[in-house]
């Protein structure tokens, strides 16, 4: 479905990556890894049509993304290192304007449900400004739950800032997802349980790309 | 200003095959110094015929004479605001990286012109109406017409990567050409309606036959001036921005 | 589409609504301003009737200005920017409505407190209203133009000053048109020809800004 060839991209004087090409699948679970600062969130926002690639194109069944837009943004989603919340709205609704955004708009009731599942029963109503840092990581990520309509989801470090409950529930999610028959491409600096069902992985440390 | 494209200079053979900046580096060279020579042969030419050939104005005495360069200066500076928007469309809609370099390589000497016209505007002014300056309709479309060169050239001087202050300053400029005559019209039509004795440029009814002759001298000048200058401008800018790159090594090499 | 619209509308208003200090501050400014030009000028009544239109137009052109920088950057700064430049709607929709939002919120007090502003430089009843169709008309095409000036400059160090160099130029022909319309009503002709024109600017910049704010907005993140 998604289909990247030769991928190059800079920034300023310094070639982050060079010649990166791989095909993901349905069910498909990507793991990106390299060190800091080896172009990781550049590759996932190229991924996503946030970024210009130096060289190289990006297609999603088959057309290039910058010629599809909309109709590729409707199938994915993305889910980068800033939490996209505003801060003078509540848990609930910044999950419900998201949706919107993504085409799929969702019901009071759905929302409440993903926030709860999130263990944010107690302050979804709240101003995200008054939450923690891992409580407002789980807000951006109960966005998810709504989204497994989506056929792709890119998502940059999901797993930063999350207590070991919450991790277990975001691998349940992408589990779950994965069985439907979606795609995921993430990057991720801890060891996760998630790791048993990965099919690729790209390095872009050594740039290469292998099937596991 | 079309006459400095890579197009044009390549005589309609190949038409993409000087859009690289590799290959319209040296194709520039060549052509700069003779814009240059040819620029200061006609601005001699001009100016002998503006000084010593044309008559002196019935009304105006010798003071007249400052249109030779006020003229051709003002005609330039909205000529090159509007090859500095062709060029950042095209390189907008093509996605060429030789046409952003041209545009950004305008834009000082169209603000050049500009600030020409602007001056000599007043110098003219003071002892044409006994003031340097008036709300004259030219004279503030002109000042505004300055402000958005600035705009732009501060725009892209914001800009650490080349590559958006290209596309960002490309977008200003098309919505500067789209605001010049908006502009030009609502400050001509506003200096009717606000000045009843309206002092205006076209204070010589009658144009001799050889101040004509002058100022078109004067205007081909400029241009030559105006494509010589752009020409170097854009080899430094080609320089700065290829520098990481094998022939701009090697023609540094050859330089030294 | 008009369902992502309103929401986004509502969703700003509502921002607004939480921040309202911010409004009240920009309202302030522009009452401020207006009130040091007879302080600078001097009390003589013809003159401040012969500047007040131009003196209320240039301080609602600044003041609606120094809004702009609210349009988008704390959504670019928190992200939510990001995920509009994602959405399954076209982004030139989205910004129509991030721009009416602004318009109701910035702009739409500034319309309604100017005649007052118009008082104290003695404009005569019929002005006051023309003075307040004139904002009504002419700030729309300010927001549209302006916000392609804070796309552009979204990120960039010294924003705001840039910004102002940008878009204030490009105000020329709305300050001129307005501040005719009152002046024409103060001298007892009609302001008709001018509030058309200033309509008409207003349609032609909601017709091409929204475009070219969507191209910049993309060129900033690239």
């Amino acid at each position: 479905m998604l289909e990247v060839i030769n991928l190059t991209s800079a920034r300023g004087e310094r070639t982050l990556f060079r010649n990166v090409s791989f095909k993901l699948d349905a069910s498909g679970l990507l793991h990106v890894a390299g060190t800091n600062g080896s172009g990781k969130t550049s590759l996932l926002r190229i991924l996503c049509g946030l970024g210009a690639a130096d060289a190289g194109e990006v297609r999603w069944r088959g057309e290039p993304i910058h010629s599809v837009r909309e109709a590729y943004w409707r199938e994915g989603v993305y889910l980068g290192h800033a939490n996209a919340l505003k801060d003078d709205l509540s848990a609930i609704e910044n999950l419900l304007m998201a949706c919107t955004l993504a085409g799929r708009p969702a019901s009071d009731g759905d929302a409440r449900e993903a926030l709860h599942a999130f263990g944010l029963a107690a302050c979804s109503h709240l101003p995200v400004r008054a939450l923690s840092q891992g409580q407002k990581r789980r807000s951006a990520l109960a966005r998810l739950a709504l989204s497994t309509q989506a056929r792709l989801w890119i998502l940059d470090e999901p797993f930063s800032a999350l207590d070991v409950a919450a991790v277990a529930h975001l691998e349940k999610l992408i589990v779950a997802y994965l069985d439907g028959g979606g795609s995921v491409i993430f990057t991720t600096h801890q060891d996760a349980a998630i790791s048993a069902r990965i099919t690729q992985r790209i390095d872009l440390d050594k740039a290469s790309v292998a099937a596991c | 200003m079309s006459s400095a494209t890579p197009q044009t200079a390549s005589g309609g053979i190949n038409w993409f095959k000087y859009s690289s900046p590799q290959t319209f580096f040296p194709l520039a060279g060549t052509l700069a110094p003779w814009f240059a020579a040819i620029a200061a042969v006609l601005f001699v030419a001009g100016l002998y015929i503006g000084f010593f050939v044309a008559p002196t104005d019935a009304q105006q005495g010798e003071s007249y004479r400052i249109i030779f360069i006020h003229v051709p200066a003002a005609w330039m500076s909205m000529l090159i605001y509007l090859a500095m928007a062709f060029w950042a469309g095209m390189g907008l809609a093509f996605n060429t990286r030789l046409s952003g370099m041209m545009a950004t390589a305008l834009a000082p000497t169209g603000a050049l012109f500009t600030f020409i016209a602007l001056w000599t505007g007043a110098l003219w002014g003071k002892p044409t109406w006994g003031t340097w300056w008036v709300w004259d309709a030219r004279l503030t479309s002109e000042l505004l017409l300055l402000f958005l060169y600035f705009g732009f050239m501060a725009l892209q001087a914001a800009m650490d990567d080349p590559r958006r202050a290209d596309k960002a300053g490309a977008v200003l400029a098309l919505v500067g050409v789209i605001n010049i005559p908006i502009i030009y019209f609502s400050v001509k039509w506003w200096n009717t309606l606000h000045q009843g004795a309206s002092v205006s440029l076209k204070s010589a009814p009658t144009m001799a036959a050889t101040m004509f002759t002058g100022m078109i001298v004067m205007v081909f000048a400029c241009w030559a001036y105006a494509i010589a200058a752009a020409l170097w401008r854009v080899r430094c800018i080609i320089l700065e921005r290829e520098r990481r790159s094998e022939w701009v090594a090697d023609y540094l090499e050859t330089q030294k | 589409m008009l369902n992502v619209m309103r929401a986004v509308i509502a969703r700003d208003l509502t921002l607004a609504w939480r921040r309202r200090s911010d409004v009240f501050t920009s309202m302030i400014f522009f009452v401020i301003v207006a009130s040091l030009f007879p302080l600078g000028i001097g009390p003589e009544p013809k003159l401040l009737l012969a500047i007040g239109p131009g003196i209320v137009w240039v301080a609602a052109l600044l003041a609606s200005m120094l809004a702009l920088s609210r349009l988008f950057a704390s959504d670019y700064a928190d992200g939510t920017l990001e995920q509009m430049l994602l959405a399954a709607t076209p982004l030139s929709v989205i910004v129509i409505a991030k721009v009416i939002a602004h318009w109701i919120a910035a702009n739409l007090p500034l319309v309604l407190i100017a005649p007052l502003l118009g008082l104290q430089f003695g404009l005569p009843a019929d002005a006051l209203a023309v003075l307040a169709l004139a904002l009504a008309l002419g700030t729309p095409s300010l927001s549209l133009i302006g916000a392609i000036g804070a796309a552009l400059t979204l990120g960039l160090r010294g924003g705001g000053v840039l910004l102002a160099l940008l878009v204030l130029p490009l105000y020329a022909p709305v300050l001129i048109l307005g501040s005719l319309a009152v002046e024409a009503t103060a001298a007892g002709l009609t302001a008709q020809p001018y509030l058309l024109l200033l309509a008409a600017l207003s349609l032609g910049a909601l017709s091409l800004a929204p475009w070219a704010v969507s191209a910049a907005l993309r060129i900033s993140y690239e």
